[in-house]
């Protein structure tokens, strides 16, 4: 709450008390400068956007100086650091897209039974127990299950399908989809259990068990809010990088087949990274210009997301 | 009701009760999936890594003989950037929440400053990453040091910090900021003597959070073009020569726990898959002690709560 | 059995009892909620129970559909018995979901399902396994002709419950719990929450329905209770004071408390 709006003046009639009060000048000022630094503070998000999209745009302009955007957007080979240079952003695009599918496969069944489970099955000493628990696993750093991925995972799936190539979209996939279950999972059963009780006691009044009353009231009041915790999942999965820059194998490849190799919008920028390019040329613009295609992309993501979290948080 | 309608009404229960036993045990697979994923990948890193984890392992620098290589470089790195980063986005998370809590009048700077810290939550890590690679490392000409990585990281962590200090503010109920008020206490006052002092456990949590994410991240700092061979220590603060030494440390080269993880992992022979393994393990016991430490913090702080 | 039942039943000769509280206690943790508490529901009549806040009214009707079974820390002793299969409603072997399909309930403040008007009343028979569409149908529009509110929805169907008027709604959600013939029909101060009009509506339809269904209200308006009910309980601090048939408690209550309540002397 904001109380900065000055109190009217007291007619006061004493002079001791008056004298006191001729402090307040000087701490209305300290109090506006204090307000000031802590606005600036704030403000430092808009820059940060800003600073975002004025790095992104600016280097990405050079970037199309030299590669007109139709070929960028429809070219179907990604070569930019060959003597015939090929931009097609549809490589990337495609192990993103497929990575990505792979993931969202693995998490958002999950993610949704585990949140219906726990917002509408489990005991509360489950619960307890197994809410941190998510929390830890959301927390272990990516270059860990990008290890993982790569000489747990995929040896594992070797043995059932024995051409899998030792670095695949399919083995980094599923890991991300468990690393984004903890997301997905947390969020929608924050939704399920802002739906009122009242819903729950005029379904269960009328016979229903847990599950009716969870699949055909719960979930269908908690609707936004569980399409919101899918759009968050959506964007972790298509920001990820270095399960992919592990385990994916770093190859840009055409393709929608997550049991070949292929390199993502992120894991192309790591590469480049690693490599010494000199700042300037049009192999370090690509990185921007990779970078700027995954900031629309998630940028449109964390907007939708914003806006379904708030049509329900209006609901109730 | 009559009896066979009894019998109706009994037999669509047993087949309704049926699905509700059969989610019961689906819930319960889907949790052991996340469960028996994180046993397999802690259980796996621990045998492979915990033989490599002695002394030496500690205080060697990397080395191209995987069984002298250790992680020293990388420890005290890691150790320099999150100072770094704990002391930019700590204040300034703290006071930008402290802003939107108490001070922020309702109008669209408001909804602005909002918005952006929302989006700025799900920004990918290595988007910041390209960012302070054109900003700090080329247009600052900070170069690839351990100020742009903190920096970055800073960035990177601020909507966590932001948003656990708005959640702990929030929880303070309304009647303390009045009953400050009532004693002829301004904003300032209030916040600081009330408001920053009831809400800091809450703070914490979200700083430690905010700090376990900073140290597990690579992507970004990948991307700002941090060595990953670093077989030296940067000066440590305040060695150098005094005043301008002081600083040395900030703009030295260096490299940090994950990337030197990522560095092994990507060298095709088995001894660098173990000290990669042996990396691992150390990192993830880091980052769940740290991660423990704040779930630890915030159920006292649930079962204290005294309002 | 007190005296007041043998009272009642004695003036109308052809009562039937279709439940019973049997020395029935509940705890709520520590909280001992109701204590001992003996009232018979009878059939196709309304029974209003009426009191002080917090005096127990609405945690008796509770135990009638075992609502709260779906709370940790309650303890129920005693019987509800429901007739003519003589079932102990509360026995560990019944399972609540029978008891809530065979007595339904309608909440104090209206809570129709985020769903089409027409899905909200077919709720309660997809619940029971319904399928066909034109049974369903059927269903749908009986009910809501029972609760009054055909007229005024018959063209709107598909329209989320959420977007009718508060004692649309209200009835939306009698209607929802007519749909499955239940026995007895539950009624949790239901117009508490609504304004006079919708209040006066919901009220006739209370009279309308006892032709058909066995009625249990708990209400704190008593006038309400003088206007709707056929036999009046009276709780107090969890306990039942007075039972009888509503002009006799109204106008001569057997017990000092009944009385200094109902004149307005307290509570």
């Amino acid at each position: 709450m904001s109380v900065t709006a000055p109190m009217p003046s007291l007619p006061v009639a004493a002079a001791k008390v008056s004298e006191r009060l001729r402090k307040k000048a000087s701490r209305h000022v300290a109090e506006r400068v204090i307000e000031l630094l802590l606005f600036g503070a704030a403000l430092l998000s808009v820059f940060t956007t800003a600073a975002i999209v004025y790095v992104l745009v600016s280097e990405s302009w050079v970037f199309f100086e030299h590669v007109p955007l139709k070929d960028f957007l429809f070219d179907t080979q990604w070569t930019p650091l060959f003597d015939d240079a090929h931009f097609g952003i549809m490589v990337l695009l495609s192990g993103t897209i497929t990575s990505s599918a792979v993931a969202l496969v693995v998490a958002i069944p999950l993610g949704t039974i585990i949140a219906i489970y726990l917002s509408e099955f489990a005991p509360f000493a489950v619960r307890e127990v197994a809410k941190p628990f998510l929390e830890l696993l959301g927390g272990v750093p990516t270059i860990i299950y990008g290890y993982f991925a790569l000489v747990f995972l995929t040896p594992l799936l070797q043995k059932i399908y024995p051409d899998l190539p030792g670095f695949n979209l399919l083995s980094a996939g599923l890991v991300m989809g468990v690393m984004i279950i903890p997301y997905v999972a947390s969020l929608s059963e924050d939704a399920m259990r802002a739906v009122p009780m009242s819903l729950r006691e005029g379904s269960y009044a009328m016979g229903a068990t847990r599950l009716q009353t969870a699949l055909r009231v719960v979930m269908p009041a908690a609707t936004s809010g569980i399409a919101s915790a899918y759009i968050l999942g959506i964007s972790r999965a298509v920001g990820e990088t270095m399960i992919l820059a592990v385990a994916g194998g770093m190859q840009p490849n055409l393709t929608f087949n997550p049991a070949e190799p292929g390199a993502t919008i992120t894991s192309f920028i790591v590469q480049v990274a690693l490599g010494d390019l000199p700042h300037g040329s049009i192999g370090y613009q690509t990185i921007f210009a990779a970078g700027l295609s995954l900031m629309l992309m998630t940028l449109f993501f964390n907007l939708l997301g914003y806006w379904l979290r708030k049509k329900y948080r209006e609901v109730y | 009701m009559q009896e066979q309608d009894l019998q109706l009404i009994r037999n669509i229960i047993v087949r309704a009760k049926r699905w509700d036993a059969f989610f019961g045990v689906l819930g319960v697979f889907a949790l052991m999936v996340g469960v028996l994923t994180f046993a397999a990948l802690f259980v796996d890193m621990a045998i492979q890594g915990i033989p490599r984890l002695d002394g030496d392992f500690f205080t060697s620098f990397p080395s191209r003989r995987a069984g002298q290589a250790g992680i020293l470089s990388a420890w005290v790195g890691t150790v320099l950037v999150m100072m770094v980063t704990a002391m930019a986005a700590v204040p300034l998370g703290i006071a930008a929440g402290v802003y939107l809590e108490e001070y922020a009048p309702k109008n669209w700077v408001t909804d602005i400053i909002e918005i952006n810290i929302t989006n700025l939550a799900g920004v990918p890590s290595i988007v910041y990453g390209l960012l302070a690679l054109g900003l700090f490392v080329y247009q600052f000409g900070f170069g690839q040091s351990i100020l742009s990585a903190g920096l970055t990281l800073a960035l990177l962590i601020l909507p966590v910090v932001i948003v656990a200090t708005r959640e702990s503010i929030r929880a303070i109920p309304q009647i303390i900021r009045e009953g400050s008020y009532a004693c002829g206490a301004t904003t300032w006052q209030t916040v600081r003597d009330h408001i920053l002092p009831y809400s800091s456990p809450g703070i914490l949590t979200g700083v430690i959070i905010g700090m376990a994410r900073a140290i597990g991240e690579t992507a970004p700092i990948i991307t700002i073009g941090a060595l990953t061979f670093i077989a030296f220590l940067p000066p440590l603060p305040g060695a150098g020569e005094p005043p301008a030494g002081l600083f040395d440390w900030l703009f030295a080269p260096f490299t940090v726990m994950p990337i030197q993880m990522f560095n092994w992992t990507s060298r095709p022979e088995a001894a660098f898959q173990v000290n990669a393994a042996a990396a691992g393990f150390v990192l993830v016991l880091m980052t769940l002690a740290m991660n423990g430490a704040a779930i630890w913090l915030r159920y006292r702080l649930r079962k204290n709560i005294k309002w | 059995m007190n005296d007041n039942m043998i009272d009642a039943s004695t003036e109308q000769q052809d009562l039937k009892v279709k439940a019973e509280c049997r020395n029935l206690n509940f705890h709520y943790g520590a909280f001992h909620a109701l204590k001992s508490i003996n009232l018979p529901v009878y059939e196709k009549k309304v029974t209003a129970l009426i009191g002080p806040s917090g005096c127990g009214k609405s945690t008796l009707l509770r135990s009638f559909n075992r609502m709260h079974d779906l709370y940790p820390g309650n303890r129920y002793e005693g019987e509800i018995v429901m007739h003519p299969d003589d079932t102990n409603l509360l026995a560990k072997e019944v399972d609540p979901i029978e008891v809530r399909m065979r007595i339904s309930m309608v909440f104090q403040k209206p809570n129709p399902f985020p769903k089409s008007v027409y899905e909200n009343v077919a709720y309660s028979l997809r619940v029971r396994g319904m399928k066909s569409k034109s049974e369903l149908d059927d269903r749908v529009e009986h009910a809501l002709k029972g609760a009054a509110l055909w007229g005024e929805v018959s063209n709107r169907l598909n329209d989320l419950g959420a977007n009718l008027s508060g004692g649309q709604q209200q009835r939306l959600c009698i209607a929802r719990a007519l749909a499955s013939d239940p026995e007895i029909l539950l009624f949790d101060e239901p117009t508490s929450a609504l304004d006079p009009i919708a209040t006066a509506s919901i009220e006739e339809l209370v009279t309308e329905l006892k032709d058909t269904v066995t009625i249990l209200i708990v209400t704190h308006n008593m006038q309400q209770a003088a206007r709707i009910s056929d036999f009046t309980a009276y709780m107090y601090l969890g306990e039942m004071i007075e039972f009888g048939v509503t002009d006799q408690l109204f106008i001569k209550p057997q017990k000092k408390q009944t009385e200094d309540y109902i004149t307005g002397r307290f509570g």
